[in-house]
């Protein structure tokens, strides 16, 4: 309530495998938590509507887009952010894809593009064009166009396929 | 220049920026942490016009957090109006003074202990408005009974000029056919994913002021911050982190959110940050101009177009701001596109309207531009019975005229047309297209095939826009003239003998830290790893007025300091190392970090030692050699004069070239438009990497598309605009993106140039729009549909079916 007291919550959340606990206004939106109080600062705001995509994260081991959740609604949950794909200091197949397919150039949608992305092949290991398009149409990206991210994300999966 | 054998110039070297931000580690502006910070919201006006009577902000005030608030009476007595460079403008600052002009525009500004506070304070301000009628379309609003946005100037036109060019009477008079036509382009705008960004830090103590911002450049339109700020410069240092979020010019319009924050800094006495929200984005930050424009061409039986005469109406806001009227002017010196034309009436409009104030977009004004021309082209093949691709033929500049000196003043400096649009042609199979088309027609499918041509320019020539101030003005004796584009490059050898860099060209995504590094590693014989490229802008140590990236200006103007600036530190390196090595500066060459006599192996030196020499033991060099291996360049081209006594301008350093064409599939039960295969053929003299190339033209494209089909900044009647969100503001998805494109490209180098190399990275987003809907109208020409706005949205489509169906 505005003027008034406002009870804060306490949230608890493992971040890439780090626990964080935090006490927040229920209000707080989840991409907030994450940037203002834990200092996560790849997951970006490029809309607050939820139709960018740029805050796109994993939570337990769905994509969501952060600013449409709160805070609170996250307590108890494992969240995966782009910190999470690379790997004892090797990059995700997919970041190396969009580095050789030059998937990014301002570089601000692309951790929620790479979330996105990740959270496709999860489902889907070996997707169409078509539905890789459909897979990140939740992901604006004002750059490249997207022709350069859906072939990216098309070699990725075929070079996780191969190595399975 | 002559051939050469470039062993990283050309090469697709990948992104070195990637790394950071592939791993989330981007420096943007919202991720910089600055020790203790308060927040910034701003209150935003509902109407399109009204009178503010009264503004309360007392309750806000007693908010716990509340730190301090700022109105437009602050405004007034702190600052002077933004200058822009026409006569007697209307005064601009950074909020609302007694009125508000445009839906979104500032009202007040909150300053608390977090966003969410000065958020929550907003709601308490109590504004009092009395609504006024709103002027929404640019041609009514130019018409004496419209309704007056600012009153003391007694009209809403703005700014007016008639420009002539050549002898467009007789022109006319030789004419077969005057062939007309009334065009509307819409307001769109290329909405980077990161919006606007500032944090102002006031020192009371010493009066100092810091800023950081994701501000693209042009710093001209710092230097119009300061200015309004009225502080002098070495007072203020403004930085800009080393990622942005994306520009497209829309981030050159930032400059009164500079002054705005840096007030509310000032007022507080604290470090203050705002963060621009999407919705602030669409609504008050910056678009192109939406424009209704009249075109008449005096054309022969054979095709060949001998003059025109156009009058234009731009709509430009509640306010003109510098550097409108560029949306007109930017485009000068290609106003005749790749054309032969040389007698050309311009009645030029800038014209106040109740939406927000515009500025530079991807493509500057050549969006507008050539979707007057290529619609005309069309017209004319129409008109005449002959192909669309040979009117265009016909007319266009021929390469053995190169460089072509056009009648508004531009000096086209290298590009063969015909050429490129032949290339397209083949491409897309345009033949095969031609019957496909016909067999569709029989069946009742309805496919088009539309071609949009352009002279892409990259490098503004700041003093373009002088030519919005009359030749007897710009010939008083006091008058300062304005010319030039500057870039400024710093090559550093470090102590281990790699290569530092700094460049001012502070970019949003346009890989100039590869790009740079290609350029000193093929320079000075070392790898692109080795070339570490500071992108990030600090005023305190460098910037001038050109310093920024925008009008494509890194391939002609940047990439040339770079260059310069590695040739300069390589003879400084070759003069100190013939002293090491007792030798000749041409016996010696420099390759894989060792400087070495050629044909004697044995006798070299490694750069590191060279460097630790210089720096350790600087005493055993002879006098006459400076003991610093730095070198620093400065480019500019010496065609960017002035505008003369004419109004002919050369208004950009370089100008490549485009032919783009499109084949559609219209769903004439529904309107929906089916891009089916789209080629877009380049020529934007050397290249520097070609995937960096492709990925600038893939975009490019998007925003084309964008602007062509989905996107635009609607105002209704009211003035309110009902595209706010991306809910309603439609960015094209992956879904969306144009399915088949081929991209090809022919390398004619730019003379003027140190590698032959131009911008490139607007082209397509200033033909596309036009080729789309050059290619829906020829789908539909059964119908006798004529396209003569954008976007073309399925209703709009529809309705332009319903309504030609009708009249069949």
């Amino acid at each position: 309530m505005r003027g008034g007291y406002v009870l804060k919550k306490k949230v608890k959340v493992k971040v890439d495998g780090v626990f964080y606990e935090a006490e927040v206004e229920p209000r707080v939106l989840l991409v907030h938590f994450l940037r203002d109080y834990l200092d996560i600062t790849s997951v970006n705001v490029g809309c607050d509507t939820g139709h960018c995509g740029a805050c796109t994260v994993l939570m337990n081991g769905v994509s969501v887009k952060s600013c449409q959740m709160l805070a609170v609604q996250a307590d108890g949950a494992e969240i995966m952010t782009v910190a999470g794909l690379a790997k004892n200091g090797m990059l995700h197949p997919l970041q190396e894809a969009f580095n050789e397919y030059h998937a990014l150039q301002c570089g601000y949608c692309t951790p929620g593009m790479l979330m996105s992305a990740y959270f496709l092949l999860k489902r889907n290991p070996n997707p169409t064009e078509d539905e890789i398009r459909r897979g990140i149409a939740g992901n604006l990206c004002r750059c490249t166009g997207y022709t350069p991210i859906i072939k990216a994300i098309k070699a990725a999966a075929e070079k996780m396929q191969s190595r399975r | 220049m002559a051939e050469q054998k470039f062993v990283w110039i050309g090469k697709p070297v990948k992104r070195i920026e990637d790394q950071r931000l592939l791993t989330g580690k981007g420096l943007f502006i919202d991720n910089l942490r600055l020790g203790p910070m308060l927040h910034l919201a701003i209150l935003r006006s509902p109407y399109a016009h009204a009178r503010i009577l009264k503004i309360d902000a007392s309750k806000a005030l007693k908010q716990a957090g509340v730190v301090t608030i700022l109105t437009g009476e602050d405004v007034v007595k702190m600052t002077k109006p933004i200058p822009v460079g026409v006569v007697n403008p209307p005064k601009y600052y950074c909020m609302a003074v007694n009125k508000v002009r445009y839906v979104g525009e500032p009202v007040a500004a909150v300053v608390a202990r977090d966003r969410y506070i000065a958020e929550d304070a907003l709601e308490l301000i109590d504004v009092e408005y009395e609504p006024l009628p709103a002027a929404v379309d640019p041609e009514r609003a130019a018409s004496r009974d419209a309704p007056l946005l600012h009153e003391e100037l007694g009209t809403n036109v703005a700014w007016h000029r008639t420009l002539r060019y050549g002898d467009v009477n007789a022109a006319f008079s030789q004419a077969d056919r005057i062939i007309s036509l009334k065009l509307r382009f819409p307001r769109f705008t290329a909405t980077p994913l990161e919006g606007y960004g500032v944090i102002a830090r006031y020192d009371e103590t010493t009066g100092k002021l810091t800023i950081w911002s994701n501000f693209q450049g042009p710093w001209s339109m710092y230097a119009v911050a300061l200015s309004s700020l009225n502080y002098p410069e070495e007072k203020v240092r403004h930085i800009v982190p080393p990622d942005i979020g994306g520009g497209f010019g829309v981030k050159s319009s930032m400059y009164p959110y500079i002054v705005l924050v840096a007030l509310a800094a000032m007022k507080a006495k604290a470090t203050v940050k705002w963060i621009e929200t999407r919705r602030e984005h669409l609504m008050a930050s910056s678009s192109h101009t939406d424009r209704v424009q009249y075109l008449e061409a005096a054309v022969k039986n054979d095709g060949t177009v001998l003059g025109l005469k156009t009058t234009i109406y731009d709509s430009v806001g509640a306010y003109i701001r510098a550097p409108e009227p560029g949306t007109i002017l930017r485009p000068l010196g290609n106003f005749v596109g790749p054309y032969k034309v040389r007698n050309l009436m311009i009645d030029a409009n800038s014209v106040l309207t109740n939406k927000c104030p515009t500025g530079p977009v991807r493509g500057f004004g050549c969006p507008h531009l050539y979707f007057g021309w290529e619609r005309l082209m069309d017209t004319i093949a129409d008109t005449l019975g002959m192909d669309p691709a040979e009117v265009r033929f016909r007319n266009m500049i021929q390469p053995e005229q190169m460089p072509y000196v056009t009648p508004t003043g531009g000096i086209y400096d290298s590009g063969d047309y015909p050429k490129a649009l032949r290339l397209a042609l083949d491409l897309i199979e345009y033949e095969k297209c031609r019957e496909e088309q016909k067999k569709a027609w029989k069946e009742g499918r309805f496919i088009g095939i539309g071609i949009g041509v352009g002279v892409d320019p990259s490098g503004s020539n700041i003093g373009y826009v002088t030519v919005a101030i009359p030749p007897e003005v710009r010939a008083r004796k006091d008058y300062l003239p304005k010319s030039g584009s500057k870039n400024r490059a710093r090559v550093r050898l470090t102590s281990s003998g790699k290569v530092v860099v700094s460049i001012d060209s502070n970019p949003q995504g346009q890989s100039h830290e590869t790009t740079a590094a290609q350029i000193v590693a093929e320079e000075l014989g070392l790898k692109p790893e080795d070339v570490e490229v500071d992108c990030s802008m600090d005023s305190s140590e460098f910037w001038t007025v050109s310093s920024g990236t925008y009008s494509s200006r890194f391939a002609a103007l940047q990439a040339s300091a770079v260059a310069l600036a590695a040739k300069k530190l390589e003879e400084k390196i070759l003069k100190i190392a013939s002293y090491f090595l007792d030798a000749r500066v041409e016996d010696l060459e420099l390759k894989d970090g060792y400087v070495r006599v050629k044909g004697e192996p044995t006798r070299s030196i490694p750069l590191r030692r060279l460097a630790g020499a210089v720096e350790w033991n600087p005493s055993q060099l002879p006098k006459e050699i400076e003991p610093v291996l730095e070198a620093t360049a400065v480019f500019d081209i010496p065609t960017l004069k002035p505008p003369d006594e004419n109004d002919r301008v050369n208004s950009s350093a370089t100008y490549g070239f485009s032919a783009e064409i499109a084949k559609v599939e219209v769903d004439v039960e529904t309107g929906v438009v089916n891009v089916l295969k789209f080629v877009s053929v380049h020529d934007a003299g050397k290249i520097i990497n070609p995937i960096v190339v492709d990925g600038q033209v893939y975009g490019s494209i998007l925003h084309g598309l964008g602007g062509a089909l989905y996107e635009e900044l609607f105002y209704n009647e009211e003035g309110q605009l009902l595209a706010a969100t991306f809910e309603d503001y439609l960015c094209p998805t992956a879904r969306e993106m144009i399915k088949d494109i081929k991209i090809a490209h022919i390398e004619s180098p730019s003379p003027y140039t140190v590698l032959g190399s131009k911008g490139v990275g607007e082209a397509s987003s200033e033909t596309t729009p036009v080729c789309i809907a050059n290619a829906v109208e020829d789908a539909l020409k059964p119908l006798g549909v004529k396209v003569r706005e954008l976007p073309l949205t399925p209703e709009k489509v529809w309705r332009l079916i319903k309504e030609a169906k009708k009249s069949l």
